[in-house]
């Protein structure tokens, strides 16, 4: 169980940088798709991270949380995807 | 040189791989200049990125004794929502976008 | 009377594995597991109107597993070309000609479009004649055309629709 250790550090900060990286793009926009396309991104890297966590201190309580965050997530996007597209049609 | 070596082997491995493709991903966000094309880049890391590191963590727990399924049942649920989100993000951004010529 | 009890086998027993898969397989959650197979899809069964038949059960391992290895060649490509000169990517939208006219199968075609990456499956036509792709690098047009319907329509086609 050595070189697994070794690498999880390392993995969870990449998995944070990336995460980072969406955020920028989730602040900088510019469109209101890009800000939801990062959200979308930022909820499958949690998902990855949490994973990575939970192997690090070699415990499953994490995996409810990344499956619910999963379920949330997608209804999010939905969500405000089908905003978006609902939002410019005048009924 | 055991099967436990072997395993942890693999699962670093995979660990790395899943990593690389949702960074890669995320790079992807950022670095590209246009909406369609920003949008191929998070099918990566919910494709390869989770599907790798959910396979390292099922070899992981079940090296440390515990058999553990959950992981399949995360990465499936994400299989199947994946698309259903991009496409519609795509009918999001393009809603009747009158540059694309119907059949 | 076993038509009856579960009036969507398949629906049960995906139930069933995925509350084992949640909560493990004591015997509690067996019994609790059989009971929620059982009554879902019967609770359920006037709302599900119009529901996919399967058939050829080896296509669709061999198509799972086509999908699985496309999927890995495709991250590879994609990665490439997302950290190689942005130049280099030439993204277009293609319209692709159906033959498939099963919903569930188009919904299947167009997930698995979606989930290659390099790819994204974006509109329907109104007929359900036609699907809008989107290519990250579309290069020879007529070749990827040829590809999703060869690699993913034609197995598609055997499994939603070769009880027909």
């Amino acid at each position: 169980m050595s070189l697994l250790n070794h690498v999880l550090p390392w993995g969870i900060a990449a998995i944070a940088l990336a995460m980072l990286l969406a955020l920028w793009r989730l602040l900088r926009g510019p469109t209101l798709p890009d800000r939801i396309l990062a959200l979308d991104t930022l909820y499958i890297d949690s998902i990855a991270l949490l994973i990575l966590i939970g192997m690090r201190f070699n415990t499953a309580l994490f995996f409810e949380a990344a499956l619910i965050i999963a379920m949330l997530g997608f209804v999010g996007t939905m969500a405000l995807s089908k905003y978006l597209m609902r939002g410019d049609i005048i009924e | 040189m055991t099967t436990t070596f072997l395993l942890d082997l693999v699962s670093s491995a995979l660990v790395i791989v899943g990593v690389f493709f949702t960074l890669v991903g995320s790079i992807g966000l950022v670095k590209l200049s246009d909406f369609m094309k920003r949008l191929h880049c998070p099918t990566k890391a919910s494709t390869l990125g989770v599907g790798c590191v959910l396979i390292a963590s099922m070899i992981d727990f079940s090296l440390a004794g515990e058999t553990s399924l959950h992981e399949l049942l995360i990465s499936l649920f994400i299989f199947i929502t994946a698309p259903v989100s991009a496409h519609l993000m795509v009918k999001a951004a393009l809603r009747d976008d009158p540059n694309i010529p119907r059949p | 009377m076993m038509r009856r009890l579960f009036p969507a086998p398949l629906l049960s027993a995906a139930l069933f594995i995925a509350w084992l898969l949640l909560n493990g397989a004591a015997p509690a959650q067996l019994a609790l597991g059989a009971v929620l197979a059982t009554a879902i899809p019967w609770l359920t069964e006037p709302v599900r109107v119009d529901r996919p038949r399967f058939s050829a059960w080896p296509t669709l391992v061999r198509l799972g597993f086509v999908v699985l290895f496309d999927i890995v060649v495709s991250n590879v490509r994609v990665a490439r070309l997302i950290l190689g000169p942005e130049a280099r990517i030439d993204p277009r939208f293609v319209w692709v000609p159906l033959t498939i006219r099963d919903p569930h199968g188009i919904v299947a075609l167009a997930g698995i479009i979606t989930l290659t990456p390099g790819t994204l499956s974006s509109d329907l036509s109104d007929d359900r004649r036609h699907l809008l792709v989107h290519c990250l690098n579309a290069g020879d047009e007529a070749l990827l055309i040829a590809t999703i319907k060869q690699r993913y329509e034609a197995p598609l086609i055997r499994i939603f629709e070769g009880a027909r």
